[in-house]
């Protein structure tokens, strides 16, 4: 494969393959000693959490440089968006955050919502909202047990998974995929949740307690655990607002900055929950922060489920959510909608929305501009990993390698989120 | 002696010796004997030991493990993992150095097999009862680190050879406290055979002297290279370390010697510390009781695998530690520790030389209770020092260094460069 | 030189054998049985997927060297303590009080390494 890019005198054109475009990345990193060692890190590598690719100047094992490489996974959502309507485009957003597709979908369907000024029925913002804390329990779960992955504690990692299978299964309940649920449409949701998520839920709540105090059991007080966390990885408070870090990373640091509390959406404005906050800004801070989260999304699901509204799941625009099924036999209107809605889409406005909300990683914002067709005419995510990883060199400065990974699983990044 | 009896005991060679008779033919082939029975017994050992491993490390995460190959168990996957391994192609990488590459696992396997012959499984079942066993374990055990060497060295990877770098400072330290804290039994069993140590053991030297043996177990873990000590494979760091070049049957021989060498620390820790093949409760009860071999088989292995499987189980619930701190744990603790318990065991066997077992035992104990607490203090008193200098200053010292030495790390690094080779100043 | 003192050894040599007959065995079975086809890819090193930057076959740094010369020194000397602790009770007081000497210079020599930083590990 080749590709050209323009070379040192403006118009003249370089053909590189990829592979030398890559370590010329490389090359171009000043190396400080000669003695010292370039090794890359990835792409293939077991704890770059996907193909994320560090160019690491080794002095031993001290880290002295540091360049994180990425586009390994690039797919081209945001111009693909462009080519597919409202709901269709809404496919690609799972693919994103591939460990909590729930905030994904939420975060581009308030984009929708907001720039066709339609709101979901009280019902469907109840289900986003617990589905949205499932998600967040279940990405800290994956990011929990790949962490202690590498720090070498497997049990935890097997712990983790059990308990994500469990949040996986009650996704695939109610959307009937376990991955890629799209579940949020504009408007509401796909459909009711059946009769048997309540009971599920009621049962996750019952045992997830005890099952965290177990993680904590084998990490928390674990002598070597805290050795391997404590003081590592630390980034201030000013720093961290500098680099832009969002989410339980910045919370690590002191700062209290949550999207949930600062700008409500969904129900959280009447939830009664708090935001964690450690002031350490050490791998072992952002620890203790993401495990708090866990228990405060369960005491957030634990109030929606306590007063789950009744009423219907979505919206009755017509314009934007099409017509139950037993409609179309009976009303002619439905059937046009249902055809117009499911061949052309509906039309959104011209103009720009931007909404923000607190995804597991951090401030996840959907910037949507509409041009009065069925098609979004730009669409472009601020995704939290990309953001926070640009932190990372600054995090693990003189480190060691053993430090870098644990830094590296400590920021909690997905490569499909970074590359999109 | 009959035939029948000969089995029953397993007492074979006892039975050919009486039958052979005295001729000068007759000892040279009894050895041969017993050391193919030993080397092929080890071998057997460790593909049920890969399986056993597997299965109780998939118990305690709530897994499952090997069901499908030999049945409904999973018997035989250690078995068609091997079969598997030896069909898959042997390469070695460009730019390898071919010796060095090559001559590595051949090695390892035969330094992991080599260090059985002194191994005694039961009374009269052993190799060679050699009177230095403890020194020729120590010497055969400690050319591993040589084979990671080649073998991270050879490979021409970086990976592999920061591997090589991890087990050279791994594996060179943790033989200090191990062969110190074996100085202790050694003392108290006035022998270096391994049969020696072991009828040495009215009590397990474990209820003697405690501290020697969690330091030996200590060192063990290292020297294996097992959790919270697998730094020179530490996966999610440096991939596989010293071995990440090698594939098929070349790899096969580093897990195997890894496996093998991890069953003989547990074996040895188990002879030296928990009486080997000695029944100690029935020794307790009647003091006429000698075990036989088949018993002694038994009991060997309960308490080998006993002792295995604390391994598999801190495997199982520990993170693993960063290269510095391994070195300060072993340097700045251990071994200044294990030289202490040295030196008043020493004396204290002086002391209650002409003594009965019992002073003896509550003298040793009591000694030893008294140096880990003394030992645990003042690790403690270091720990809370860093904790005060981390509330005045509001920073934790190994941050505070950079920042008072340069503004953003570089001037620190270049400090660094200036002072290689001499030693730094003292942080403490 | 007394050819009793080697008696012992006749099982170890033959173990060596073994052993090497094994270790033999094993690359030679994988070299049969396995399949040869070598390829440009497939024979590069291993560096996640890249091409590697740079030589890996380099210089060690020196803060390995010294760990290694700390052990030659602590290990040389406890092999010469293992003799000791054999026959400490034939050797009489003096034998024990020479010992003790030699492991509190021991004991001390850690400690000065410690404080000259030789234990730092950056």
């Amino acid at each position: 494969m080749t590709i050209f890019i323009p070379g040192q005198q403006g118009d003249s054109v370089q053909e590189l393959t990829v592979e030398e475009l890559r370590n010329k990345i490389g090359t171009g990193m000043e190396i400080e000693s000669e003695d010292n060692m370039l090794l890359s890190m990835g792409p293939q590598h077991p704890s770059t959490h996907g193909v994320l690719r560090l160019l690491v100047e080794l002095d031993g094992e001290r880290v002295v440089n540091l360049a994180p490489d990425i586009g390994f996974l690039h797919t081209g959502i945001e111009k693909n968006m462009e080519a597919k309507t409202y709901t269709k485009a809404l496919v690609m957003t799972d693919r994103m955050d591939y460990l909590s597709p729930m905030s994904n979908n939420l975060g581009y369907i308030l984009a929708i919502e907001k720039l066709l000024g339609i709101e979901a029925p009280p019902r469907a913002q109840a289900i986003r909202t617990i589905l949205v804390e499932l998600a967040r329990i279940g990405s800290h779960l994956v990011w929990l047990g790949t962490h202690a992955l590498d720090l070498a504690a497997m049990t935890v990692f097997l712990y983790c998974f059990r308990e994500r299978e469990y949040i996986l299964d009650i996704f695939e309940m109610v959307s009937g995929q376990r991955m890629m649920v799209s579940y949020f449409r504009p408007g509401g949701v796909w459909r009711d949740v059946p009769a048997e998520f309540e009971p599920q839920m009621r049962k996750f709540l019952k045992f997830m307690p005890s099952r965290i105090a177990d993680y904590e059991g084998l990490l928390k007080k674990n002598p070597i655990f805290m050795k391997r966390t404590k003081e590592v990885g630390y980034i201030s408070g000013e720093d961290a607002i500098s680099w832009g870090l969002t989410g339980p990373s910045l919370r690590g640091s002191g700062v209290d900055w949550d999207i949930r509390k600062v700008y409500p959406y969904l129900l959280y404005d009447q939830l009664d929950f708090d935001v964690p906050v450690y002031n350490e800004g050490d791998v072992y801070a952002r620890y203790l922060c993401r495990m708090d989260e866990m228990r405060e999304s369960l005491r957030i699901i634990q109030q929606v489920m306590d007063n789950m509204p009744d009423g219907p799941v979505n919206s009755d625009d017509r314009k934007v959510v099409p017509p139950p099924r037993a409609e179309l036999g009976r009303s002619m209107e439905a059937v046009i909608h249902h055809f117009k809605l499911w061949t052309e889409g509906f039309k959104a406005p011209e103009g720009f929305v931007k909404v923000s909300i607190e995804s597991p990683r951090g401030e996840f914002m959907t910037y949507l501009r509409g041009d009065g067709g069925p098609k979004p005419a730009r669409v472009h995510f601020r995704t939290p990993s990309y953001v926070n990883l640009a932190a990372l060199p600054t995090m693990s400065k003189d480190l060691y390698v053993a430090d870098l990974v644990s830094i590296i699983g400590s920021i909690d990044i997905v490569l499909g989120e970074i590359d999109r | 002696m009959d035939l029948n009896t000969a089995l029953r005991e397993l007492r074979l060679l006892d039975y050919l010796r009486l039958l052979w008779g005295d001729a000068p033919w007759v000892e040279p082939v009894l050895d041969l004997i017993s050391i193919i029975t030993v080397s092929t017994f080890c071998l057997l050992i460790v593909i049920f030991l890969i399986w056993l491993e597997r299965k109780v490390i998939a118990r305690m995460q709530d897994r499952i493990g090997p069901n499908r190959v030999g049945g409904k168990f999973g018997l035989l996957q250690t078995v068609a993992d091997v079969l598997k391994l030896l069909t898959k192609e042997a390469i070695t990488p460009v730019g390898a150095d071919w010796v060095a590459y090559n001559l590595a696992p051949f090695l390892i396997v035969m330094t992991a097999l080599l260090m059985w012959a002194v191994m005694p499984f039961a009374p009269t079942w052993i190799g060679v009862d050699l009177n230095i066993a403890v020194f020729y374990v120590l010497s055969i055990s400690s050319v591993s680190v040589v084979c990671l060497l080649l073998a991270g060295w050879g490979s021409n990877n970086k990976y592999a050879l920061l591997g090589a770098f991890r087990a050279v400072a791994q594996l060179v330290s943790y033989e200090v406290p191990m062969v110190l804290s074996l100085i202790v039994p050694i003392i108290l069993a006035r022998s270096m055979s391994l049969i020696g140590i072991s009828e040495a053991q009215v009590l397990p030297f474990a209820l003697l002297v405690p501290v020697s043996a969690v330091i030996f177990y200590i060192s063990a873990l290292a020297e294996t290279g097992r959790t919270p000590f697998d730094l020179l494979e530490a996966e999610s760091e440096i991939v596989a370390g010293f071995h990440v070049e090698y594939g098929g049957m070349k790899f096969g021989m580093f897990f195997l010697a890894e496996f093998i060498s991890t069953l003989f620390m547990s074996s040895l820790f188990a002879t030296i510390y928990l009486g080997g093949y000695r029944f100690v409760l029935g020794e307790l009860f009647n003091p006429n009781y000698t075990t036989g071999n088949l018993a002694g088989i038994l009991i060997f292995f309960i308490k080998t695998f006993l002792v295995y499987f604390v391994f598999i189980w801190i495997r199982a619930t520990f993170p693993r530690i960063r290269i510095d701190q391994m070195l300060n744990f072993n340097w700045k603790f251990l071994v200044p520790w294990t030289l202490v318990l040295v030196l008043v065991v020493a004396l204290l066997d002086r002391l209650v030389a002409d003594s009965g077992w019992t002073v003896r035992t509550l003298a040793h104990l009591s000694s030893n209770i008294v140096i880990a607490l003394i030992a645990l203090g003042f690790a403690r008193r270091r720990a809370a020092r860093e904790k005060l200098f981390e509330e005045e200053f509001g920073v934790a010292e190994e941050i505070a260094r950079p920042m008072i030495l340069g503004s953003d790390g570089h001037d620190d690094h270049e400090h660094d460069h200036e002072t290689h080779g001499q030693p730094a100043p003292a942080h403490d | 030189m007394n050819v009793d003192y080697l008696m012992p050894y006749v099982p170890v040599a033959v173990l060596l054998g073994i052993a090497l007959f094994l270790a033999l065995l094993l690359p030679i079975l994988s070299v049969s049985l396995g399949p040869k086809r070598p390829h440009f890819r497939k024979m590069q090193p291993y560096e996640s997927g890249m091409t590697a930057v740079g030589k890996a076959q380099r210089r060690y740094p020196v803060k390995f060297y010294r760990v290694a010369v700390l052990f030659i020194l602590f290990d040389i000397d406890i092999i010469l303590i293992m003799p000791w602790a054999v026959a400490l009770r034939d050797l009489g007081l003096f034998g024990l009080g020479a010992v003790m000497i030699f492991i509190a210079i021991f004991i001390i020599g850690d400690l000065w390494a410690w404080k000259k930083g030789l234990l730092e590990w950056d």
